[in-house]
């Protein structure tokens, strides 16, 4: 404990030096970092932090030192969340690289590939992004077709994927191709890192029922992708790629729990009494009062649900099944609550007619329509709670 | 306040698993219901259960407790729960002797709780005047003639009444129907004159009865607490009781839930499994989702009222809530996934159902505890 409490004076003195003061105000969304090669700083504060956070590796804290990671235990860890909790620290690095790939690089990657892109992660030099779902593979994925031919020294990838959330602001791309077509669907997949850069790469952002949003199709025409790219054995990819889902639901749930990711937070009582009114206090319309309050029970239940397996300790994946399954449910019956409290004016498209906050919550509510699709569609969710830990047959 | 359960707590859990798994398996209860036991519990098993220490789990240790709490007594609940072990433990051990304790003089608490903790008295606290659950909708009234207090009324529904030998009377002192003040409780010998008790037949063959009282004379001594001022403490003595009868629910849904999950492993029709088919998956995954959501209620209302959280009422309709929703929808989703042999005398899990609809009903429905917990949060 001791030294714990040595490492905290450390990291208390390290971030009073070297935070910026801007950096420990509430973030603004235009002054969201998330690197890589084209990256632009409305705040050059935002930059510096990135560096000094960077260099220390503190941007990846358990990511090991050799790759330019922070070389931090657990505990460690938690100390430094803590501390840049403390300060209000904006996040100095927001990364599908760190949250996604760099656990499965550590796993699988090569002693190359290490060194070659940890430290470019780490530092936020490249931006990465996911190339997982097609437009024939979304909730059945191993049936993807992106195939990946094999030319000697290189892989020739032809095909398309979508939902590639920031494709076109991101300098890599962590693809699933095809490799094996003969082989049964789940053994035929590899894992390939592919620099966008690369000729026959092309873009194109997809507009939501919500309006603009970071998803893109990516197109892959005669792509040239050195072999030296493969990450692992060829054909085994799946196990990469069931890896990586997990790290990246375990990030959505906490995503769409907190309404996060939909524009307001918005709380729906409040609403309510706002647009419907209030009669001694309570919100003045029985029916949605009725509604409301089974939301904010189901919500608080949950809530202690959270805790509780925190408190717990569990792990299991099957926990987050649970969660990505309910907070998403959740989250998307809090907009249509919140929209029709607010009647005519929770309709609004543009600013005619509509406060900013009224637009928000309009497309927050479109946004929601998404959250139990992304990351495994609740039905997904629900199969693997049948088949994991009801232990229900196939 | 942490969610989970201390070692003590656990060791209780364990204790209980093993009493009702090896002495009140559900063919406990059928023997009970099938046999002319009036009382619907048996005396035996409840003077194990009281050697066990479970009569005097929240009474203080001065008089012979040993306050493990509303955890202790929850997770005990929990486990007769999934077994349908029917006993006094809630009309004695939680509310008689939270009445006697919280509204009692020190007098009156060495004359009860003693004998409560040795098995020598149970009680029933009866309240309810309607088809519904309304503590404050108390018409029966207590005058006081002389030195003795007269008692007027009736009440319906009194859980264990039949059985008891203490019933504790909710009567209105001063005020009108609907009001929290103007509320005593007294304490009558059920072989009082002027009491008259008749037992009701429920559908969860349980102990329950219907109480008159006809110019019932008590001496001044009855009366639990100060005149006129039991309301505020009453509230938290149902609250106490609603916990724990949560507790119970979550252990029947427990149990109807792990029944009903190896029936659609065993069960085969189309030459498979029905486990196997997805329409049956989804539904036994969301009612998977929705238990831990009660898990979750009753752990953090039984510890609120261990902690005297401020949080106590909000937690305790919560769970109440939470556990009658929960049951309400397993005791029906398992009689369905069982087909054919669900609606039968013969197997078991009819009488969850049975049970479920009496349960939700005590001390409040669901809806009772939505309109209060909406109450209490402003909304």
């Amino acid at each position: 404990m001791e030294h714990l409490e040595q490492f905290r004076q450390e990291v208390r003195n390290w971030l009073e030096e070297n935070c910026p003061p801007s950096m420990r105000t509430p973030l603004v969304p235009e002054e969201e970092v998330w690197g890589g090669r084209n990256a632009e700083y409305v705040n050059p504060e935002s930059k510096l932090w990135l560096e000094r956070m960077g260099e220390k590796g503190w941007t990846a804290p358990n990511l090991p030192k050799e790759y330019g990671g922070g070389g931090l235990d657990r505990d460690q860890t938690k100390v430094l969340h803590q501390e840049l909790y403390r300060i209000k620290a904006r996040p100095a690095l927001n990364s599908f690289g760190i949250w996604m790939l760099a656990p499965c690089i550590i796993e699988f990657g090569s002693e190359e590939q290490k060194r070659e892109h940890l430290p470019k992660i780490i530092k936020g030099e490249i931006r990465w992004c996911q190339g997982y779902s097609e437009p024939g593979s979304g909730s059945d994925l191993a049936s993807l077709s992106t195939k990946a031919e094999d030319m000697g020294d290189h892989y020739l990838v032809n095909g398309q994927k979508v939902w590639t959330s920031y494709a076109d602001k991101a300098d890599w791309i962590f693809a699933l191709v095809r490799t094996g077509p003969k082989e049964p669907k789940h053994n035929g997949i590899s894992f390939l890192l592919i620099d966008m850069a690369t000729e026959g790469v092309s873009t194109k952002p997809i507009t939501l029922i919500s309006g603009k949003s970071p998803f893109c199709e990516t197109f892959f025409d005669n792509v040239k992708a050195p072999k030296e790219n493969l990450v692992g054995v060829e054909n085994s990819g799946w196990t990469i790629a069931k890896k990586l889902l997990q790290h990246e639901r375990n990030f959505i749930s906490n995503f769409g729990l907190a309404g996060g990711g939909t524009g307001s937070g918005a709380d729906v009582v409040n609403i309510a009494k706002k647009y419907l009114g209030e009669s001694n206090g309570q919100i003045a319309n029985p029916a949605q009062r009725e509604n409301i309050t089974l939301h904010k029970m189901k919500e608080h239940a949950f809530g202690l649900t959270l805790q509780r397996s925190g408190d717990e300790g569990a792990k299991a994946s099957a926990a987050s099944s649970m969660f990505k399954y309910y907070g998403t449910e959740h989250n998307k019956d809090r907009y249509e609550l919140m929209i029709a409290a607010m009647g005519n004016k929770g309709l609004g498209w543009t600013h005619e007619g509509f406060s900013d906050d009224e637009q928000a919550i309009t497309k927050a509510w479109l946004r929601t329509k998404a959250n139990s699709i992304e990351g495994g569609t609740s039905e997904v969710q629900l199969n693997v709670i049948s088949r994991r830990v009801l232990d229900l047959p196939n | 306040m942490k969610l989970i359960l201390t070692e003590e707590q656990k060791f209780l859990k364990d204790t209980a698993q093993s009493f009702a798994r090896d002495k009140t398996p559900v063919t406990h209860f059928r023997e009970l219901r099938d046999s002319d036991n009036g009382q619907c519990w048996d005396k035996t098993v409840w003077q194990e259960m009281v050697d066990l220490g479970w009569s005097g789990i929240l009474v203080p240790e001065k008089f012979g407790g040993s306050e493990f709490g509303m955890a202790g007594i929850s997770v005990i609940m929990q486990e007769l729960g999934k077994t349908l072990t029917p006993s006094p433990m809630l009309s004695t051990s939680v509310l008689g002797v939270s009445a006697i304790n919280m509204l009692g003089s020190d007098e009156q608490k060495d004359n009860y709780l003693p004998k409560i903790v040795a098995g020598e008295l149970t009680t029933a606290l009866a309240i309810d005047e309607g088809n519904h659950h309304d503590p404050f909708a108390i018409e029966a009234n207590a005058v006081l003639d002389g030195d003795k207090w007269v008692l007027n009324g009736k009440k319906v529904f009194v859980v264990d009444g039949a059985s008891a030998d203490l019933i504790l009377i909710v009567a209105r002192t001063s005020g009108k129907s609907g009001e929290s003040n103007g509320i005593s409780v007294f304490a009558a010998n059920h072989e009082n004159a002027g009491l008259d008790i008749t037992k009701i037949a429920t559908a969860d063959s349980r102990n329950y009865a219907n109480i008159e009282m006809s110019d019932l004379k008590l001496d001044q001594n009855a009366l639990l607490g100060d005149q006129d001022l039991a309301g505020e403490t009453l509230e938290k003595i149902l609250d106490l009781g609603r916990i724990a009868i949560s507790a119970e629910m979550l252990g029947n849904t427990e149990e109807a839930f792990e029944v009903t999950i190896n029936y659609l492993k065993e069960r085969k029709q189309f030459g498979v499994q029905i486990g196997s088919f997805q329409a049956l998956q989804h539904r036994a995954a969301t009612m998977f989702c929705e238990i831990e959501l009660t898990k979750s209620a009753v752990i953090a209302a039984m510890h609120a009222a261990d902690e005297n959280s401020n949080e106590l009422e909000r937690l305790a309709s919560l769970a109440k809530f939470q556990a009658g929703e929960t049951l309400h929808l397993v005791s029906n989703e398992a009689i369905q996934m069982h087909g054919g042999i669900g609606v039968t005398d013969e197997y078991d899990i009819g009488f969850y159902l049975k049970r479920a609809r009496v349960a939700e009903q005590i001390f409040g429905t669901s809806e009772f505890h939505q309109a209060r917990y909406a109450d209490i949060s402003g909304f």
